[in-house]
């Protein structure tokens, strides 16, 4: 007769209020199947379906010089933002982690004034300051270090300087999240065995660091790939990134196998080195 | 420690902030430039400005398509907030509070846009929505933005989730309260200040938007597509103004977000033994 259990367990844990299962997910999980993946599906499998199954779109992008010029100029420009960015991150991430918890937080309004201002806006005033009839040119003129204005918009020094300035704080961020968890005493301890303070840097602070700077890379580096808006207003006709080709592809030449074969080469290149950043990093701690 | 705050004013130290300072000034003053040259009496884009002058804010506030576009925006980006935060929200609890098979696989999803090129996404949403004849419609917008918005949001609200006390909802159920009424009289009221920011960053996804805008918005563009057009064409000076506008906005934007990330802190904080699962 009492077979029932006096506390059903079981039943407890299957009947936990405080539990939100897997239909809590649903309306998520449907609005994405439906709006993103399904759709990103589809079109990338064109590249390779489009009209018959066939290789050529791939091929297309390999033969032609034109088109490796695009992939290579991705590169270069993604890897210059990279470079540039660790290096004038580094010592911002460094002062924030040194400085008092008031002044951080002014400082940190700072760097976060850009992440938030419309990218278009950023553009925007990056075409004001670089123009042929811009500030900068103004300013040089009127200095008198150059006679003439001289081009600085739609250049790929334009492109680089404006996608540093946009990419700067995910550097920042990622950087100072690994440097203030840094034991400061590690330093202490270096100097009173007789280090000096540049040798205490550089043997003992740097590499503590060097997580920071890989995670702050690998995601600058993989946004830099994707980039539209910055080299499509700021870069001229040799600086078209594969994003840019992607567009024309698709709104002016109605290639659509072309454009989603290349798409499907720039989401290859992104999820590799996202995968490279997952086996190290956490996504979620920048934002 | 002490040694490190009470160190000298080394020549290291010197050189450190005035390279700081100089980066500061890349990163910020740009944005900055923009706000006197809105002003000017010019017919020209011109710095430094001459004279003071309102011309370029009454074109923009007489523009019906200027007008047209901000609204626009406002309505995508409020209908995309909703939205996110409801379907984040929901999808945060399941994430934090459920055990089932897949999860991670789910999580990876959500948080997936804020990684695949936008352009990709741009280009895709638009096959779908072209197919189904929805270009220009606000919903094809709204979708496609909150596909960006949500983890933003789930981000946010998991991270406020993982730091409350779970016992006190056990103590409210306990007590004889629902569900529901626990959700809103106990959980909400210590996890707000997380919906808050994932709502405001969900608002500023979609009202700063333009890739996917360029592609599904059609006739009736939003505020950064009619920027776009405007600079791509020829630099309007009109744009001055929207971008000064924009800044100023924003600016407000990410003052209410620190009020309020400062404010999670709380509960974050209190919390010993929360149902803390990594994910």
């Amino acid at each position: 007769m009492l077979r029932k259990p006096l506390i059903d367990l079981k039943n407890m844990v299957e009947k936990d209020p405080t539990r939100y299962e897997l239909p809590y997910l649903l309306p998520s999980t449907i609005l994405l199947l439906l709006v993103f993946v399904v759709p990103i599906a589809l079109f990338l499998s064109r590249s390779f379906l489009d009209p018959r199954p066939t290789s050529e779109h791939f091929l297309h992008i390999f033969r032609n010089p034109v088109y490796l010029r695009v992939l290579w100029v991705t590169f270069r420009i993604s890897f210059t933002v990279t470079a540039v960015c660790i290096l004038l991150g580094y010592p911002v991430a460094y002062l924030l982690s040194t400085v008092s918890d008031r002044t951080r937080n002014l400082l940190m309004i700072l760097v976060l004034i850009p992440f938030w201002t419309s990218l278009l806006v950023r553009n925007y005033a990056w075409m004001v300051l670089l123009g042929r009839r811009g500030i900068i040119n103004n300013l040089l003129v009127g200095i008198g270090i150059i006679a003439e204005p001289i081009k600085l918009l739609h250049t790929a020094f334009a492109v680089n300087v404006g996608m540093i300035q946009m990419m700067m704080p995910f550097m920042i961020l990622s950087m100072f999240s690994v440097m203030k968890g840094i034991d400061r005493r590690l330093i202490s301890a270096a100097l009173s065995l007789g280090a000096n303070r540049f040798k205490a840097f550089f043997k003992v602070y740097f590499p503590l660091s060097l997580p920071g700077v890989g995670s702050g890379s690998l995601l600058v580096f993989i946004y830099s790939l994707g980039f539209f808006v910055t080299p499509a207003l700021l870069g001229g006709r040799k600086d078209v990134m594969v994003s840019m080709l992607i567009e024309e592809q698709v709104s002016t030449m109605l290639n659509w196998g072309f454009a989603s074969a290349l798409a499907l080469l720039l989401l290859a290149c992104t999820f590799l080195f996202f995968f490279l950043y997952t086996r190290f990093f956490k996504i979620e701690q920048i934002f | 420690m002490e040694l490190e705050e009470t160190r000298r004013f080394t020549l290291g130290r010197c050189v450190l902030y005035i390279v700081c300072a100089l980066i500061f000034m890349y990163l910020i003053l740009p944005i900055f430039v923009i706000l006197p040259i809105s002003f000017s009496s010019s017919k020209f884009l011109q710095f430094p400005p001459t004279g003071f002058s309102l011309q370029w804010y009454g074109k923009f506030f007489a523009n019906r398509n200027w007008i047209s576009a901000t609204l626009r925006s406002f309505q995508v980006a409020i209908l995309t907030t909703i939205l996110s935060t409801i379907l984040g929200t929901m999808a945060s609890f399941a994430f934090v509070r459920g055990q089932f098979r897949g999860k991670k696989l789910l999580y990876g999803m959500v948080l997936s846009p804020l990684i695949i090129p936008v352009i990709i996404t741009a280009v895709a949403t638009y096959y779908i929505f072209a197919r189904v004849r929805m270009i220009g419609t606000i919903w094809a917008l709204v979708l496609a933005h909150t596909v960006l918005a949500l983890p933003f949001v789930v981000v946010n609200v998991t991270s406020t989730l993982q730091g409350f006390d779970i016992t006190l909802e056990r103590a409210a159920l306990s007590l004889g309260a629902n569900r529901l009424v626990t959700f809103f009289k106990v959980t909400f009221p210590l996890i707000w200040p997380g919906v808050v920011s994932g709502a405001l960053f969900a608002f500023i996804t979609s009202f700063d938007e333009v890739v996917i805008a360029i592609f599904l918005s059609g006739s009736r563009p939003t505020l950064p597509k009619q920027m776009w057009d405007g600079i791509r064409i020829a630099i309007n000076p009109t744009i001055s103004a929207v971008a000064s506008l924009l800044i100023v906005f924003s600016i407000l934007l990410l003052l209410s977000l620190q009020l309020f990330s400062g404010r999670s802190a709380g509960p974050r904080r209190r919390s010993v033994s929360g149902p803390g699962e990594t994910l």
